[in-house]
């Protein structure tokens, strides 16, 4: 960065091929309301921890669907699980359910697959 | 890479290109870059296949370079066009061959709109008219200088002096084409091969003696981008642009990049080098750069040009592993060797170009 002044962009392309969606499914099969999902960003918008760190629990979501599970699994403890996320959810997504089998997935279930 | 099948594509895309007098147009950014390869294409042209190929002087950059940086409007372009046009018809030619891609590409543009918007064209007559007090012909015909060479491609396959195979395996060598974005993407139907599947450096390839090799980012843009690279904050985009090709190319195993576009050799031979200062990482065999070259280049090396009064020695990644596969006899002592150079006018012996 120094010597050119500026550094080679990350790459933004999504590749499912090379994305794991296991820990997806295994929240789909537990928590099947995850799948109406619509990502309108209420659980976000509502969010205390959101309000004062830059967690988003849209974007987590997101990803997770994606496969990109690097990010989620660094930022999902951050949750204080106080549920207001789930009050608001327009479309009746248990997110603090979601959370938590995020996090036992990451802890058991599949920790060496991601 | 299922051959018979690009076949039956390129098969639908083929253009007119002329036999002779040609108005040749330099680029204004590739004296720069590779400033051997003009020449040497005025060299083949002139003195290989005995054709006429006429300069101007006062012939100036197209404005594309502005054009596409956003920084000279359509309509200024199109009336520098003209005036470019008007020094092809004062010099009595009528086939017009642009060294640069770009160029190819802003001429094809204005004239496919003077074509579908008639008054605009005699906006830009007055203009012209106005402000220089010239008058223009539309070219009869418009082709880049890599169609010219590619349409004599078995003329100089007769010539060569070499081929494009690897002398100690006798395996031809592996050659990634890449083709400059404003050749055949803007309109397919201006470029040998359309924009999928150009043929236009494959056909140079294949009569050659080389490989073309097929692989999935073959199309992707090479990052110069105008705007990506000249903005220097935005120079992550172009460089991460090359690294994409590289990486999509390097398991197959190249043996050396043939390109024609000014932008497309410059930033696939220096971003080379960038990546391996950022990253330490090189893409050719036994950690070398993989060798981009020009398709002047590639053809005066078959045709037994001293590398460096091609201008080999201005590559940021050396193209020595080419020159050795392909059994070339030079003096690597002389790549730098200004001296030699000017030993060699005084004691009047010919330079190669």
């Amino acid at each position: 960065m120094d010597k050119f002044g500026f550094a080679i962009s990350q790459q933004r392309q999504i590749d499912f091929e090379a994305n794991r969606r296991d820990i997806a499914e295994y929240i789909s099969e537990k928590e099947p309301s995850f799948r109406v999902c619509i990502e309108c960003g209420c659980c976000a918008a509502t969010c205390t921890t959101g309000n004062f760190t830059p967690f988003s629990l849209r974007e987590l979501l997101i990803l997770l669907k994606r496969g990109e599970n690097d990010k989620v699994r660094d930022n999902i403890n951050k949750c204080m699980l106080c549920g207001k996320c789930t009050l608001v959810c327009p479309r009746g997504v248990n997110t603090r359910n979601v959370i938590s089998l995020a996090r036992e997935a990451f802890q058991d279930r599949i920790k060496n697959a991601v | 890479m299922k051959i018979e099948g690009k076949r039956a594509i390129w098969s639908e895309y083929q253009k007119e290109i002329a036999d002779d007098k040609y108005y040749y147009v330099r680029s204004c950014i590739r004296q720069n870059f590779f400033p051997g390869s003009e020449v040497a294409f005025l060299k083949i042209m002139r003195e290989e296949l005995k054709k006429d190929v006429h300069e101007h002087p006062c012939h100036t950059t197209c404005s594309g370079i502005g054009y596409h940086g956003d920084v000279v409007p359509v309509e200024t372009a199109m009336t520098v066009v003209a005036r470019q046009f008007a020094l092809m018809t004062e010099a009595g030619y009528t086939n017009y061959v642009p060294s640069c891609i770009t160029s190819f590409g802003l001429y094809t543009e204005v004239l496919e709109t003077w074509h579908h918007f008639p008054d605009v064209e005699q906006k830009v007559r007055q203009q012209l008219k106005k402000a220089t007090g010239r008058e223009f012909e539309v070219p009869k015909n418009l082709a880049h200088a890599s169609d010219i060479i590619f349409k004599f491609r078995k003329e100089i396959a007769a010539k060569a002096k070499y081929k494009l195979i690897n002398k100690n395996t006798g395996e031809p060598l592996k050659v990634v084409d890449h083709i400059g974005c404003h050749y055949a993407k803007m309109f397919p139907s201006k470029g040998v091969g359309g924009a999928e599947y150009p043929y236009v450096l494959a056909g140079m390839v294949e009569e050659w003696g080389g490989e073309v090799i097929d692989y999935p980012e073959r199309r992707h843009c090479c990052g110069f981008g105008f705007r990506q690279y000249l903005v220097q904050a935005n120079r992550g985009f172009s460089v991460a642009c090359s690294k994409e090709k590289f990486e999509s190319m390097q398991p197959f195993k190249p043996d050396m990049i043939i390109t024609n576009c000014p932008g497309c050799p410059m930033f696939l031979d220096r971003w080379q080098y960038v990546i391996n200062e950022m990253e330490g990482k090189r893409y050719g065999k036994d950690g070398e750069g993989i060798p981009v070259f020009t398709y002047e280049e590639v053809a005066g090396l078959i045709l037994g040009y001293d590398p460096w009064d091609l201008g080999l020695q201005m590559h940021q990644t050396d193209c020595e592993p080419v020159l050795e596969k392909m059994g070339i006899d030079y003096n690597p002592d002389m790549k730098y060797e200004i001296n030699g150079t000017i030993t060699k006018v005084n004691s009047r012996v010919s330079l190669s170009i």
